[in-house]
């Protein structure tokens, strides 16, 4: 077991304790506890990774910055993204762009690949566990310790005697956080500010898989789907390859959900029958069903990440970039940060929110912080258009369905009965809007 | 469409505690004040289930997303982590 679960140490004074063992607790944890900051890190699930879900999608350039040899040490990689395609879907069909280029099978191997969260969380514990945190699994943390000026110094778990102080803590608890509401440093999300996703884990050979998706051993896709497939609510589905398996998710805002009606593991069925999908994931066998909230709220919505003795990093920060699917690299980069401020604050005995300040600068300067704001007014464009979920796929659709269906009519006609339907749904108006505001939320 | 929530939670491994982490805090408040119910509906492992006047709460199956949490219209549902090491355990993630 070595350090894991040593709770006769619990009643000791720590440097550090981090709530989560998580992409950001770990991150954080690994590099206090390599420059030998004395951490503990608190995990609700049996294992880290037990709780956790992604789409399944990690990035190198983070993960890099703190355990700089990951591939040689066993990181459990699915397969490295060399392609990544992007579905536009109606009811029956749809449009599909995609990228590919060697580069990502080549020096930038890891520029991005797939994990189960699962195998990667405890992979990362280990790594922090192994440069000598103190990782201890199976344990809530069920709020924070304060002094009589306020001030974080500690943390309360569920098990008996479970107080823990520490100089400073991080909450790094994602964004299904309890702590969040009941400390007030994170205001309770409201259902707009998330979206529910739920995933099956589909078993294939890897094979199969290989042929399927058009790439060798080692190498994989990553499917964005936008359009019908949510049955018009703001969401979105994706498809993406691990070594003999498919990640199949879908997903859409919870404010949405509560007013549709639609099941979300009924949905995610739909999904998986749709005819583009249903060929990718034809003969695989469910291996496994799990639903997670994804941080929707984007810029506006991200609290004050630090305070008197304590940091927030990652899913808990509201750290996500809905567009470009990116957020545990954000959670990573965050940890980091997060300990280098610690060790700063260390150094000059200072653990106010002032002396913990770095930590906002850091991500105010980093592409962080830089990308939120570039796309904060993305999830407000997609909630404000549902017509990209709803009549405009299926117009999509009915356009080029028209032009490619040879029936003796002229091109010409058929352009004008496109036109047609397309206005008869969404007015020119609505229209343009739709691609102005769409442009400015993304520029 | 004819999926069962059953199948697809038989997949997930649970390690049930012995107290429930979900609990309805008014009763009639589902019955008399709520007309939309949307939790029979959002929930993705269907943990809500309507029985006569009451609504039932399979708590063991939840897979601790937490949007019964903000999601009810009355915030009438008290859901808390399930005791450390309870509940879900992704084996994949």
């Amino acid at each position: 077991m070595g350090n894991e679960g040593g709770l006769e140490h619990m009643q000791e004074q720590f440097d550090v304790a981090v709530v989560g063992a998580g992409p950001a607790g770990s991150s954080c944890a690994a590099i206090l506890a390599e420059k030998g900051v004395k951490t503990v890190v608190f995990e609700r699930g049996e294992y880290p990774g037990a709780k956790n879900m992604s789409g399944g999608v990690l990035y190198g350039y983070d993960l890099g910055r703190i355990v700089p040899d990951f591939a040689e040490r066993n990181c459990p990689i699915e397969r490295s993204i060399v392609e990544s395609q992007v579905w536009y879907l109606s009811a029956d069909g749809g449009y599909a762009v995609s990228f590919r280029d060697r580069v990502f099978e080549e020096t930038l191997k890891f520029n991005s690949f797939t994990v189960g969260r699962a195998k990667f969380d405890r992979w990362f514990a280990e790594q922090a566990r192994s440069r000598g945190a103190l990782v201890v699994p199976a344990t809530v943390v069920t709020d924070l310790l304060r002094d009589g000026d306020g001030r974080v110094i500690g943390l309360r778990t569920d098990r008996p005697d479970g107080d823990v102080h520490a100089r400073v803590v991080l909450l790094a608890d994602g964004i299904n956080s309890a702590l969040a509401a009941k400390t007030g440093f994170r205001p309770e999300a409201k259902p707009e500010h998330v979206a529910l996703a739920v995933k099956d884990v589909v078993e294939l050979s890897e094979e199969a898989i290989n042929e399927r998706f058009h790439v060798e051993a080692g190498s994989g896709v990553t499917i964005e789907v936008m359009g019908a497939a949510t049955k018009g609510m703001d969401g979105i589905g994706v498809i993406y390859t691990n070594k003999s398996s498919l990640s199949v998710a879908i997903g859409a805002n919870l404010s949405d959900f509560m007013t549709h009606r639609v099941k979300p593991y009924e949905m995610l069925e739909e999904f998986k029958s749709h005819p583009r999908v249903a060929p990718l994931v034809k003969g695989g066998r469910p291996r496994e069903y799990m639903a997670h909230w994804i941080a929707e709220a984007g810029y506006d919505a991200i609290p004050r990440l630090c305070g008197d003795g304590y940091l927030i990093a990652g899913d808990s920060g509201m750290l996500f970039n809905a567009l470009h699917r990116e957020g545990s690299n954000m959670a990573m980069t965050s940890g980091r940060f997060a300990a280098e401020t610690i060790v700063e604050a260390m150094e000059r005995g200072d653990f106010t929110r002032g002396g913990l300040d770095g930590y906002a600068s850091r991500l105010q300067g980093s592409y962080v912080m830089a990308d939120l704001r570039k796309y904060r007014g993305f999830n407000g464009f997609r909630f404000r258009h549902h017509e990209l979920f709803t009549t405009l796929p299926e117009a999509a659709g009915y356009a080029a369905r028209q032009m490619l269906t040879v029936d003796g009519t002229p091109k010409k006609l058929k352009q004008r009965a496109i036109r047609a339907r397309v206005l008869r749904d969404i007015p020119l108006l609505r229209l343009l809007r739709l691609l102005w505001e769409g442009w400015r939320s993304v520029k | 469409m004819s999926v069962k929530i059953e199948d697809k939670l038989f997949l997930d491994r649970f390690r049930v505690a012995e107290e429930p982490h979900i609990r309805i805090v008014d009763g009639t408040v589902c019955g008399e004040r709520c007309e939309e119910q949307p939790c029979l509906y959002f929930c993705p492992a269907n943990v809500y289930r309507r029985e006569l006047d009451r609504i039932t709460v399979a708590w063991e199956g939840c897979v601790e997303c937490g949007s019964c949490r903000i999601g009810c219209p009355h915030l009438n549902i008290e859901w808390r982590f399930p005791t450390g090491g309870y509940g879900v355990s992704h084996r994949f993630g």
